[in-house]
């Protein structure tokens, strides 16, 4: 692509600035999802702004008790980090089944949320942990991010720079359903917590979401009920790699599974 | 000649493995062709009608750009291979999505997009036939009969009745379809790509641009994997590829991307075999009666051949005095299928295999004691009446499996249920009948001046290790060391037509041709005295059928192989009860292919064979849409990876065959057969739960577990 | 941008957002790196940027600014084959060799970080490079005879 530039900005504020400045500026982190779309054609931006060598956007701390992963810190890092497994070892877990060891050294928490996959498989995780995305400009609690399939609360230009995890998500547990072991789109993601109670699930509505009726099952002790419940909760799809019927019946033993230990 | 150890064998390092592993290897998209320009292919969007129009947008410059159409067509505008059904260029009529009709040339890749998006074509549509049960056209039908089915399943005691289907698969070759193809002076072109068979594009690049012999050269380059998917496929890249170089006066790279190298190309033919099987109270095996319908796609390229063997295998390594297979294969209006290693035989040893299983459990027996009542031993007749008088390894290969699996445990799990599955197998050994006969393969062996011999032959390496097989034979045939043995290019203009690198034929058929041609060359060269001055000292060889071998091609009776290569699968599988995915974690094999020329070789070949396997049995699922593939990216066609294949054991056993060189038969495609069935038998004692098809996705397998 | 390739300086001119792996086969005429998808899926593009094994389908040339990039081309020293590459030959890793550059360079990542990786270790290492010729049974002794 001979006109396509690739911007170089010093530091975040000078990402943003480019941004707003830019017509048809897309911002660049891993790639693992904008060079595909790219190379197909299915975006044709004027620009990329590369994120990948800020280092604000980098990193693992913890700050004010609470442990901060910067968007662009890829999932190698994530997978490594002490401080992850102690504080959210569900990442950890969801990390690990993000492709394999390329896809995993250049994904990153960033992308996953910016692109807003419903089958992103760290989402329903950062849902289960009532995590919270820091942008350039403000907090969003990752429960009001996502607003419609691929579509998030993300204003134009506006930059993911790090996601916060309180200390809840220590208790949340995960597992993914996919193809195969290893380079596999998910055919259901399912995280929980119980304390506090939060059952949420990918890959089975055009978004990452929160199974309400059956997390307030949950909150009452009732496993069997939220099992149940979760099935009206979900809105799955028959689609080129699974259907309705199998996500809907997964969701359930995986939900299931993941509460009764 | 010094005196030299044998290195038939022994594991020589591959002949071309250091440029494999250093980068130098040059596959065809790696090759700088001055001036060349890309091509592009433009397609059919609708699965069956007529093209109304074709309008190309005044907005773009289309003097910068070759477009060819089927009208620029100098010879006959068909893909030659057996019917000339096939059109290179639609014309009018469509009959399958993905369907070519016109092609793009530019001078760099975004003029090629914007000319492709500048074009567009309005059709008028009429109603596909995707259902085999509905099709209209008939590519081929086959009867095989022996003794009285009829009647012998009226008089058995226990008759069992089943029904199976096996699904599209993708070769995956690793590296895209793709040619290059240089116009030269005098009217000549030469394409250079990532092929099989050098002489089935020749052939079709004559009759496509009218070109005689000479003026169309066909060259392999290094080839990134084939499998079947570069034995036809690669005739219509090069005729495209030509084409455009011919109308632009200049070369033309035609390269495919995944994408469309998964949307437009040749799959596995998909189909249903039915089985009505009698037996007697003892088991004893007395009636087999088999139908096999497959879909051929749109266009009948080389299915009459998938269902000859398809038909041949149908019964199984079992003798019984009474059988009737009918085969027929259809064409639908979805892209054409071809051939992919194991060419009908996975397909119908697949529900052959299951059958055994079946009528075990009716009679309450275990399927092992069948087998070994039913299998072929030395001296039995197969459905096509060939006595099997030499290199019968059945019980061989049976023994060595069952003495090599690892010790079964139950898991522990409770939502993981283990099981372990079986099969055996045989896959004939080259062209199916009078195949070898007609092809007349031809090899030629050459003495230099330097002391160097070079084999001469179209056959291609694609990964098998051909080129090392080669080397070994004639170095051990001339009494040579490995490294004064040369193998030349795989050049039309330079080697003779070897026959393609398909059906299992490589080692024992050409590798067969080249020990007799060496052999006969060492003679020579020992008894010129004084020696000869005119160099290279040249010996041809052309296949002769032996008077042994008897085929009649009209009542398809007779020796349908030479002979044949026995495997015995053992598969050990994970079951997990919440979500029906089957992990396959252990897979054995003990596989007899006469003799392993180069053993390290010969167990690649099972290997990869039986993963490919592993894959069409449980994650390889092609869903169709509107006649066109829905699973049409890597992303959402699934092969398996390092991480969700099995261990393998390979264990070979040799029992050699006097009619292959050093006693070798065939190994490319006989992995290709018995995992399947084993993989839906394991999965039967894991869980108690039948599925009669492949894919056994977890959609499949958890339904049906929630059903029983 | 100028980056390091295979120990030697490079010079690209030209939009930054080109794939390095276009960049790498056709204006710096290192083949070696292969593409068998583009999107990320089967690992043939493998390489090594500052020693991590990524998919060069993936990374816009931009990205590398000031980095050492390793392709198969950098494996060998000079004429010769390293361990891997050796063992890749003997062992049978190698059928077609399409997947084998990629391949040998995660395998060679995963050896530089862990020199003694279970038979485990070694799939999940490799589950990012797909194979279609091997069964993956003779890469995986390959990369385990590696161990030091």
């Amino acid at each position: 692509m001979p006109d396509v530039a690739c911007l170089q900005p010093r530091d975040v504020a000078d990402a943003v600035r480019l941004c707003h400045e830019t017509p048809d500026a897309r911002l660049l982190a891993g790639g693992t999802d904008l060079m595909v779309m790219l190379h197909a054609g299915s975006v044709r931006p004027r620009a990329l702004v590369n994120l990948w060598s800020l280092a604000e956007l980098k990193g693992i701390r913890h700050v004010d008790g609470v442990v901060e992963i910067g968007a662009a810190e890829p999932y190698t890092g994530i997978i490594g980090s002490a401080l992850v497994a102690e504080h959210c070892p569900a990442l950890v877990a969801a990390s690990r089944t993000i492709g394999a060891t390329q896809i995993q050294n250049r994904g990153t928490l960033g992308g996953n949320l910016a692109n807003a996959s419903p089958a992103g498989d760290t989402l329903p995780v950062l849902l289960a942990s009532d995590a919270i995305v820091v942008t350039d400009s403000r907090t969003i609690p990752v429960a009001e991010f996502f607003t419609g399939y691929r579509t998030t609360a993300l204003r134009d230009g506006e930059l993911i720079v790090a996601v916060r995890f309180p200390v809840s998500a220590r208790g949340v547990r995960f597992r993914k359903v996919g193809t195969r072991a290893a380079q596999a789109i998910s055919k259901v993601v399912v995280a929980v917590n119980r304390e506090p109670a939060r059952i949420a699930l990918g890959s089975v509505a055009e978004v990452p979401l929160r199974a309400r009726s059956a997390e307030a099952l949950l909150a009452q002790g009732d496993v069997e009920g939220a099992v149940a419940a979760v099935a009206a909760d979900i809105r799955p799809i028959d689609d080129v790699r699974s259907t309705a019927a199998y996500r809907r019946a997964v969701a359930q033993n995986v939900l299931g599974d993941l509460l009764r230990d | 000649m010094s005196e030299t150890s044998a290195t038939v064998g022994r594991p020589v390092p591959r002949r071309e493995g250091a440029d494999k592993v250093t980068g130098r290897a040059r596959y065809t998209d790696d090759l700088v062709v001055d001036g060349a320009w890309y091509g592009k292919t433009i397609r059919s969007s609708i699965a069956r009608g007529r093209i109304r129009a074709i309008t190309y947008d005044p907005g773009f410059d289309w003097s910068k750009v070759t477009v060819v159409t089927s009208r620029d067509i100098p010879g006959d505008n068909v893909v030659q291979l057996i019917r000339d059904d096939q059109p290179a260029l639609a014309t009018e009529e469509i009959r399958h999505r993905e369907e070519p009709i016109l092609l793009i040339a530019a001078p760099d890749r975004e003029t090629l997009a914007s000319a492709g998006r500048a074009v567009r074509i309005e059709y008028e549509t009429l109603e596909p036939v995707f259902d085999v049960d509905r099709a209209t056209e008939t590519y081929s039908t086959i009867e095989i009969l022996k003794g009285e089915v009829v009647e012998a399943l009226k008089v058995a005691a226990v008759v069992v009745e089943r029904s199976f289907s096996v699904g599209l698969q993708e070769q995956l070759y690793i590296e895209p379809q793709g040619a290059i193809a240089i116009p030269e002076e005098g009217g000549r072109i030469k394409v250079i790509g990532s092929l099989q068979c050098p002489y089935y594009v020749h052939r079709a690049l004559k009759r496509a641009l009218a070109l005689g012999d000479e003026q169309a050269v066909v060259i392999q380059a290094e080839t990134g994997g084939g499998f079947g998917g570069k034995e036809e496929y690669p005739s219509i890249v090069a005729i495209h590829a030509a084409l455009l170089a011919r109308k632009a006066g200049r070369p033309v790279r035609l390269i495919y991307d995944r994408h469309e190298d998964l949307a437009a190309t040749t799959k596995r033919h998909p189909g249903v075999i039915r089985h009505r099987t009698g037996v007697r109270r003892d088991g004893t095996l007395v009636a087999q009666d088999i139908e096999i319908v497959l879909d051929g796609g749109a266009y009948c390229t080389l299915t009459p051949v998938v269902l000859s063997r398809a038909a041949i295998h149908a019964a199984g390594p079992y003798s019984c005095p009474n059988v009737r297979i009918r085969a027929r294969a259809v064409a639908t209006n979805t892209p054409p299928n071809g051939a992919f290693r194991g060419f009908g035989a996975p397909q119908s040893l697949f529900a052959a295999e299951l059958m055994v299983e079946h009528v075990a459990e009716r009679l309450g027996v275990p399927s092992l004691d069948l087998r070994k009542k039913w299998m072929l031993r030395l001296g039995d007749t197969t459905a096509t009446g060939q006595k099997l008088t030499e290199s019968v390894s059945s019980e061989l290969v049976l023994e060595a499996a069952l003495k090599a699996a690892p010790p079964f445990h139950r898991s522990i799990v409770p939502s993981v249920r283990r099981g372990r599955g079986l099969s055996l197998v045989y896959h004939g050994s080259g062209f199916t009948g009078s195949g070898e006969k007609k092809l007349g393969g031809k090899v030629a062996v050459e003495a230099s001046a330097d002391g160097t011999f070079t084999i001469l032959t179209a056959s291609t390496e694609i990964g098998q290790g051909t080129k090392t097989i080669f080397t070994q034979i004639a170095a051990d045939a001339l009494g040579v060391p490995l490294d004064r043995v040369i193998v030349g290019p795989q050049d039309t203009s330079l080697v003779p037509d070897s026959g393609p690198t398909v059906a299992s034929r490589t080692a024992m058929i050409v590798g067969g041709l080249i020990h007799e041609a060496a052999v006969d060359l060492r003679d020579k060269l020992a008894k010129r005295r004084p020696p000869p001055t005119t160099w290279p000292l040249r010996v041809e060889k052309t296949y002769v059928q032996p008077d042994r071998i008897h085929w009649d091609d009209q009542t398809y009776q007779g020796d349908a192989y030479p002979v044949y290569a026995w495997a015995c699968t053992i598969v050990d599988v994970d079951v997990d009860m919440l979500t029906g995915e089957v992990r396959v974690t252990d897979l054995v094999s003990a596989v007899d292919c006469g003799k392993a020329i180069h053993p390290v070789m010969a167990e690649g070949q099972v290997e990869g064979g039986m993963l490919q396997a592993v894959g069409w049995a449980t994650i390889e699922e092609i869903k169709m849409k509107d006649g066109g593939y829905q699973n049409d990216r890597l992303a959402t066609y699934l092969i398996p990876t390092a991480l969700d294949a099995p261990r393998i054991k390979t264990i070979l056993v040799e029992n050699p065959y006097s009619g292959g060189p050093f006693g070798a038969k065939g190994i490319g495609e006989l992995p290709m057969d018995g995992p399947a069935p084993a993989i839906i038998a394991a999965i039967h004692d894991a869980t108690g739960v039948w599925l009669d098809e492949v894919p056994a996705t977890p959609e499949k397998v958890l339904a049906a577990c929630a059903s029983s | 941008m100028r980056f390091v390739l295979n120990g030697r300086a490079v010079s690209f001119e030209g939009s930054g957002a080109r794939r390095l792996l276009d960049v790498l086969r056709e204006d710096l005429g290192a083949t070696g790196t292969k593409e068998g998808c583009g999107e990320g899926e089967c690992g043939a593009c493998s390489i090594l940027v500052d020693g991590e094994v990524v998919n060069s389908c993936l990374v816009a040339v931009g990205q590398v600014e000031g980095c050492q990039v390793t392709t198969v081309e950098g494996l060998a020293d000079g004429g010769r084959l390293t361990a891997l590459q050796q063992a890749f030959i003997e062992r049978g890793a190698a059928q077609c060799g399409i997947c084998t550059p990629g391949m040998l360079l995660a395998a060679h990542a995963l050896l530089e970080e862990n020199p003694r990786p279970s038979e485990d270790d070694v799939r999940v290492g490799l589950a990012g490079n797909l194979c279609r010729c091997t069964g993956y049974t003779k890469i995986i002794d390959a990369v385990l005879a590696c161990r030091t």
